[in-house]
This record gives C-alpha cells, structure tokens and sequence, in this order.
C-alpha cells in the first residue's frame, strides 16, 4: 500500500529553519528522520516545502480570476513537506508517521494514494 | 466510554465509572456474554444517571442502582422472548445483588481479564480488549496508544467481542487450570499497556500517566486474587521500580539515562514496595521472566543508591532473561551489559549477530550501538550513521533531543 505522510508545521517550527541556534538541531532531526526511511527502503517520493510565505494560491470566484499571496488557507499548522511511503499496512504508515519530528509542535497527516483508475 | 460530568453528582458518576466500570462489565458479561451491548447498556446507565442524580441526589447505593438501571436497558434491547426466558434467570441475580446494602457485588473483573486473553481472541487485541472491558477506555484513546487508527482499533475491538459473545462455552469462567494456561497471556497485555504508558509519552507526563497507573493497577488486582503465583508480583515490583523513576527520566525536556538521573528524583516509598514485591515473589521460589526483569531493575537501581559496582551480577541475570525470553530487547540489554564488564567491542561483535532485517528499523538497537561506537572510539562517520537511524527511528522528542547532543559531542573532533 502506499501512503503519503503529509508533515505539517506550525510558524515557530518553520522559522527554526533560518534560525542559527535551533537549525543545527531542526534539520538534525529531520535529516535522521528522512535518512532512517530510506535506511528501510520505503520512500517512493518525497520533498520538503518552502514556508506558506512563499506560496501563491490562484483560483476563481464568480467567474473572476484571483491570484493571492500565500497558502489555500490560514491554518496554524501549515504543510511543510510530503513523503510518499510504500508499507503492507496503515498500522506501519503511522508507526513511520508517529516518528516526524514535526510531532512536537504540529501534526502529520497520513493519507492512502489513489490507486491507478481502471483501464475501460 | 468516556465520561465527563459537572457537578457534585457529575463527580459521583465519574468516581463510580472509575471505579465501578469494569466491575460492573464483569459481573454483567458473565449473564450476558454480549460486551457490546452490555457496554451499550452501562453506558446508558451512566448517562441517566447523570440527569437523575443531580436532581434526586446520588444514591446511597451507586453501583447497585448503575447496576439495576444497565439491567433493564438490557431486558429492554433482548426482543426475542427467548432471549430474555434465559438471560432473565441469570440476571434474577443482579437484582438479588443490587438490592444488598451495601452491595456486594462479587468482583469479575480478574476472570473478565482471562476472558480478553483466551486463545481464540488475537493475542495483538488482548491488551487493547482488557483496557476497554475493565478500564473503559475508548477505542480512539486505546487507538492512539497503540499507534492505530481509531476506526481500524474500534473494528478488531468489535470482532474480539463478537467471538466472545458467540462462542459459547469457550467462554465459561476459566477453570483453575485455564487460568494457570492464560495468566501469562494477562501479564503480557498488563505490561503491553504499561509499556506503550512509556513510549507514548512524548515529553507530556500527563498523557503518559494513564496507561502506566492504570496497568499498575490491573497488576496489583492480578497479585490479589493469584496470590499463590510469584509471577505477578513480579510484574507488579517491574512496573513500581520503572515508575518510582519516572520524575527523574526527564530534564528540560531532554531524556536522561538510569546513570545520570538524580537519585533525590526517585521515589523511594514505591522503590521499597517494589523491592518488598519482588522478594514475596522470589519465597516462592518460582523464578520467570517478569521476576528477573525486576531483579535487573533492582540491582540497577541498588547499584546508584549504594554505589556498588554490580554490573557482573546485572549480566548474570540479563543471560538468565534472555534464556528465558530471547526477545530482540532482552537481547539488547544483555549486549549493553555485557559491554560494560567486557568492553565495547565484546559489545559490537554481539550486535553484529542480531537477525539483520529485524534491527534494521528498531531504534533500540541504534541506540545502543552509536553509544557503543562512541565508546569504542570508532571513526565520525559510523558513530555519525548510528545516531541518525537512532533519531530518525525515535518517537520521543525528549529522546531525539537527547541523541542528537549525544551525537554532536561524540562527533565534535
């Protein structure tokens, strides 16, 4: 089965990244983190995310384009990363999900991938 | 089931539900063999009270009246006639009992525990079974412990309650040779629960704290009514030692090692309880598992208070664990021990022989080997390898910051 791990951050956790005193230990945890999953030859995909400042989010209303700076919504968790994961179950998505170090602060969502539509 | 209520009849239905729950589950399933819906029922029968009492007044008799109200929700769901015929006899009983003041309402809850561990039942939903039938605990909050969605924990929780409810006779009230037969399982799921009280604590005491007292809790009922068993005792010194140190495991949020741990932190009444325990176990001269796994706790923690080198009697007892559960973990210990008498590499080489596949995610095992590197003065880069799978593999993040110092010192050339 293959599941994306969806890592979700609140502000304080993406500014660690820029922050000299609490990089070391932020980018520590995630690289260990990142290196431990393809240690157990899991990973399908994956990529971190710039913070949602440098999103740009377009849609339309009432038939009117609208382009705006920032993400979709203004949540206090904001995503700042995926993985796509290939495990036998969800018990093991979220036994690699509940090792993210974005735990402290934020949440990780774990969402079964679409299987491919079938062919007609 | 969980309850919340306001108020000093809020507080009373709670104090009953804590108290009371998995007796009264007990003492109902035995009549009524169908947990689902005797929870159904009970469930109920909290909820009623909590409109019922803080306009009557709480009842002299709480749990015959939870008792005697879940009774009736059951009579009332039985539709068929039949049914009702055969379970009516067996609940006669409960009215009988409910009327008695005080009421005496014999305690189950120790052979609903061996109903959750039968054989027929997956022995991965005992644990989870035993917190629900006799704790009351939710499928989200038993879910979220054992790292299993709520939804996925709420369907095996059902279907182990569906294989109770009909298989029969299967699920008489074990004899005394069944209960011989399945109290290994009952320890095994007690101190599941108390470990997954440990790993899912995630820096927050508060959270942690459930599970742990609570499989304290089932641990001292177990010793009480298999008192003849030396077994659970010394399940019950085990858990009291590991958790009489509890304070001392954390530091600013960091995680702190047996050896570094202030001493003064420890809680020194349950460290004496936890050695009485563990002595009326080993009179009865029926040594386990459980018994030396608390003897190596012992010695650790005797070794700090006394100052007194024991780590080749500490190794001693680790071979004996592990001739007796060679487990992945006991092996582990059993390495880390042999390191201290033997030196890191003795240490290394015996890691080398661990099952590869199965170390390969298993953080314990990157623990103890990066700290054996940095100890044998191995080179940046193997050190550096295994403290990242040790991080990466952790959960805790009182666990990874504490690694990830480690690391940083051990590499710092």
């Amino acid at each position: 089965m293959q599941y994306m791990l969806m890592f979700y951050e609140t502000e304080t956790e993406f500014a660690k990244r820029d922050d000299s005193a609490a990089a070391p230990a932020y980018w520590g945890a995630w690289n260990a983190y990142i290196g431990a999953m393809n240690a157990a030859g899991i990973v399908l995909r994956g990529d971190g995310l710039l913070p949602p400042g440098a999103a740009t989010t377009v849609r339309v209303e009432d038939g009117e384009r609208l382009v705006q700076d920032g993400p979709v919504s203004a949540t206090k968790e904001q995503l700042g990363g995926y993985f796509v994961i290939e495990v036998d179950t969800l018990d093991d998505a979220l036994a690699w999900a509940a090792r993210s170090p974005n735990l402290a602060a934020g949440a990780t969502e774990v969402r079964p991938v679409l299987p491919p539509p079938p062919q007609v | 089931m969980e309850l919340t209520g306001k108020g000093l009849a809020g507080r009373a239905a709670e104090r009953a539900a804590r108290q009371s729950y998995g007796r009264l589950l007990a003492y109902l399933v035995r009549a009524w063999r169908d947990v689902a819906a005797v929870e159904d029922a009970l469930a109920e029968a909290f909820t009623r009270a909590l409109v019922v009492w803080p306009r009557d007044g709480v009842p002299d008799n709480p749990d015959g009246w939870l008792l005697v109200a879940a009774r009736n929700k059951l009579l009332d769901g039985a539709r068929s006639a039949a049914v009702r015929q055969t379970a009516l006899a067996s609940l006669k009983l409960t009215t009988a009992v409910a009327a008695e003041d005080p009421p005496m309402i014999p305690d189950k809850r120790l052979e609903l525990m061996f109903v959750c561990a039968h054989p027929d039942i997956d022995p991965a939903v005992h644990t989870a079974l035993m917190l629900q039938c006799v704790l009351g605990l939710s499928a989200e909050r038993i879910g979220s412990s054992f790292l299993v969605s709520p939804d996925a924990m709420g369907r095996r929780l059902s279907r182990a309650k569906a294989r109770i409810r009909d298989a029969g006779t299967g699920f008489e009230v074990p004899d005394a040779s069944a209960v011989a037969g399945r109290l290994g399982a009952v320890m095994e799921a007690i101190y599941a629960a108390y470990g997954q009280g440990w790993d899912s604590i995630a820096s927050d005491d508060a959270g942690r704290k459930g599970l742990s007292e609570e499989a304290i809790w089932l641990a001292r009922a177990l010793v009480s009514v298999a008192p003849g068993d030396a077994e659970p005792r010394g399940l019950l010194a085990l858990m009291l030692f590991c958790e009489a140190r509890a304070k001392a495991r954390r530091a600013d949020l960091r995680y702190v090692p047996l050896a570094d741990q202030q001493v003064d932190l420890w809680d020194r009444e349950m460290i004496a309880a936890a050695e009485r325990a563990l002595a009326a176990a080993g009179a009865m001269r029926a040594p386990g598992r459980f018994q030396l796994e608390a003897a190596i706790q012992s010695a650790m923690v005797q070794s700090r208070l006394t100052s007194t080198d024991l780590r080749v009697p500490l190794l001693r007892l680790h071979g004996a664990l592990v001739s007796v559960a060679p487990t992945l973990g006991n092996r582990l210990g059993w390495i880390a021990a042999l390191s201290d008498v033997d030196g890191p590499q003795a240490g290394l080489k015996a890691l080398d022989e661990l099952p590869h596949q199965r170390i390969r995610s298993y953080q314990p095992y990157w623990a103890v080997r990066a700290h054996l590197l940095g100890r044998a003065g191995a080179g940046a880069g193997f050190i550096d390898e295994a403290f990242s799978n040790a991080i990466g593999l952790s959960t805790d993040a009182a666990t990874r910051a504490y690694l990830i110092e480690k690391r940083a010192m051990l590499t710092r050339q």
